[in-house]
């Protein structure tokens, strides 16, 4: 099991390589520099502008200035936002965890619903219930997310007044960051009303986040079900004279969620994409938003150290699913 | 008593306004102890007869029989889980594919264990006794090691003895076995007969061969079915049917064994394939693929009549005193 790990890691570096490249390189194809934007529509002085770049170490060659982020990278300094002139890596671990709580809410949502859902569904192929969920999921993972979050918003927050239209926690509320899990924070705060609060306005973003892994899981739970109940060894675990249920649990269930796994970790990218429109819907203090209003603002270090974030949660969540894969499916485990 | 009695057994698929007959009134009887080979062509309904007996086929099929007896117990009235107390403890089955029919993501040790728990409610040390003592009962080499195997680890040979280990762990009264070498090379067959022949022996099981290949069963059953798009078309004991063949269908299985065909430039084989859905004759169902065929046969159906080997021909190949063909 070690080795396998390690192998995995391996052919994690050059993978991160060729991401800070990426990184790099995109952000400098869009036209105009942090200066441009920031100046505006006032001119500015050819040789005031140059001053600014020089300042900023924007003069140089482009594979110097790489090769020095490079550097630093190793050091683990992701430089200074070009805009605010804080450090990115503290402004990016204050933003962090709020994008972090939502993404593991709307995943947990996603399962919960989503794979008992296609369970049901693969098992009752057919029915009633199976037509619904597959309904619902083709309708679900079709929906533009903006326009969902805008519409739960209309009927949740505007008309039954239920649930809060924006935000992580109602105003009144200052919680002291422990974990920067506002979820956890208000509950070890002991404030009363704290902890429902920053629930409540979870609720809704996480169903919008949720609602695309929610309808991948679930058809992808339904067809890995239906493919694996019509494998010769559940017809032997029948002949065995199991329950129906002990059947599904045990000897179906085990195969059917390998594939199922492989989507989960998949629709990690999913929820990164979303959670930057959902943060934008919900007005949710997290990286998804900060991202975006970097990349208008040209601030290279802050969208440079977001793109490498971002795919280096992608590749750790998919390195972990390799890895659980392993121990659900023991044939790739052996494999020397 | 006789250990399994079927009486005018009949599985349908497809529609109730369009049945279409896998199994069409086949009776059957094995006696304890006794092991009897079923023939016949792939879609000749031997696997689904045995499915059926096992409670396995799901809806939209749909099974009946006048009796269907295991034991005393009429299989037909038992609730679905009384009928799991019986399947895979007093009757199991293995099947052709070992590797494909072993649930790949739990080792050996956990599929054999599995029935034990479930049926004879072993727990701790005995468990694991009694499951190396299956292990070595199959003649798996170095048996401790290989219960935390996974099949994929194991050859076909090791997986079909691990399948008969989980079937007969429960010390069946019959055990069914479909097809069981099929996927095996020659000489791995002929050590899975070897070690069914002497389980079946010691054990005093029924056992019921199916096969395709009349020269698998020659040897070792006392008896043999042969089967034909659903039906029984004739059972005979082993040196009859071979010496003997009354039905057709048993005289074209013997002339297809290339033993027969020494010299020969072809293989002598029937022509056809065995009826489907829409081509299903009025007449006797081989009637079509029959070179002995008179109109009688193509209009109406043959029983399966006889004492001591029965026959479902109206014409019946070396009979004494009945005209002869061919």
């Amino acid at each position: 099991m070690f080795s396998f790990i390690l192998r995995k890691l391996a052919t994690v570096i050059p993978t991160f390589i060729g991401i800070t490249l990426v990184a790099f390189a995109l952000i400098r194809m869009i036209p105009g520099d942090p200066i441009e934007v920031m100046v505006g529509e006032r001119r500015l002085d050819p040789e005031m502008h140059a001053a600014a770049m020089q300042r900023l170490g924007l003069d140089q060659p482009l594979h110097v200035q790489y090769f020095t982020y490079l550097g630093k990278l190793a050091e683990g300094d992701l430089g200074i936002s070009l805009v605010t002139r804080e450090p990115v890596t503290k402004e990016f671990l204050t933003l962090f965890p709020a994008t972090v709580e939502l993404a593991i809410c709307a995943l947990i949502f996603a399962v919960l619903f989503g794979l008992p859902a296609g369970m049901i569904a693969g098992l009752k192929r057919g029915s009633v219930f199976d037509h619904g969920v597959m309904g619902a999921a083709m309708t679900g993972y079709s929906m533009p997310i903006f326009w969902w979050g805008l519409i739960l918003i209309m009927f949740f927050s505007v008309s039954l007044g239920l649930t809060p239209v924006s935000g992580r926690i109602a105003i009144e509320y200052d919680i002291p960051v422990k974990t920067g899990f506002l979820l956890i924070d208000s509950y070890l705060s002991g404030e009363e009303g704290a902890f429902k609060s920053a629930f409540m306005h979870l609720i809704l973003p996480t169903i919008v986040l949720g609602t695309i892994p929610l309808a991948v899981i679930a058809r992808m739970t339904r067809s890995s079900m239906l493919e694996v109940l019509r494998e010769d060894y559940i017809r032997t675990a029948r002949a065995k004279g199991l329950a129906p249920t002990r059947v599904v649990v045990v000897h179906a269930l085990r195969n059917a969620l390998i594939p199922v796994i492989t989507v989960i970790g998949l629709q990690t990218g999913a929820l990164l994409a979303g959670a930057v429109l959902t943060e934008t819907i919900f007005s949710w203090p997290g990286i998804g938003k900060w991202l975006v209003d970097s990349i208008s603002r040209r601030d290279y270090p802050v969208v440079q150290a977001g793109i490498l974030v971002s795919a280096t949660i992608f590749i750790v969540v998919n390195l972990v699913v390799d890895i659980l894969y392993g121990v659900v499916n023991p044939r790739i485990r052996s494999h020397k | 008593m006789s250990l399994l009695k079927i009486k005018n057994l009949r599985v349908e698929f497809g529609s109730l306004a369009h049945p279409f007959p896998a199994v069409d009134g086949l009776d059957f009887e094995i006696e304890r102890g006794e092991l009897v080979g079923i023939v016949g062509e792939s879609g000749s309904g031997k696997s689904v007869t045995m499915m059926a007996l096992m409670g396995l086929i799901d809806a939209p099929g749909r099974v009946t029989a006048d009796e269907l007896v295991f034991d005393g117990h009429d299989l037909l009235k038992l609730s679905p889980s009384q009928r799991r107390k019986i399947v895979g403890k007093d009757i199991s089955m293995i099947f052709q594919d070992a590797l494909s029919s072993l649930n790949p993501a739990y080792t050996v040790g956990f599929q054999i264990k599995e029935s034990l728990k479930v049926h004879m409610g072993l727990r701790g040390a005995a468990l694991e006794q009694r499951a190396l003592e299956l292990l070595e009962l199959v003649e798996i080499p170095d048996a401790k090691n290989r219960l935390n195997a996974y099949p994929h680890q194991l050859s076909g040979g090791m997986n079909q003895r691990v399948m008969i280990a989980v079937a007969i762990a429960c010390n069946p009264k019959l055990l069914i076995a479909d097809e069981p070498t099929t996927a095996l090379d020659v000489t791995i067959q002929a050590q899975i007969m070897d070690l069914l022949a002497k389980l079946q022996k010691e054990h005093n099981m029924g056992l019921i061969m199916i096969t395709h290949d009349l020269a698998v069963v020659a040897e070792m059953a006392r008896r043999i079915c042969v089967m034909y798009a659903g039906q029984v078309v004739e059972e005979a004991p082993v040196a009859k049917l071979f010496a003997q063949p009354h039905h057709p269908y048993t005289q074209a299985l013997l002339d297809a064994i290339p033993e027969h065909n020494k010299g020969a430039r072809r293989l002598s084989a029937l022509p056809g394939i065995v009826p489907g859905h829409y081509d299903r004759p009025t007449g006797c169902l081989l009637s079509p693929r029959c070179r002995f065929a008179q109109d009688r046969c193509r209009s109406e159906r043959p029983q399966l009549l006889g004492e001591a080997g029965r026959v479902r021909c109206f014409y019946p190949l070396n009979i004494e005193g009945s005209a002869q063909h061919g």
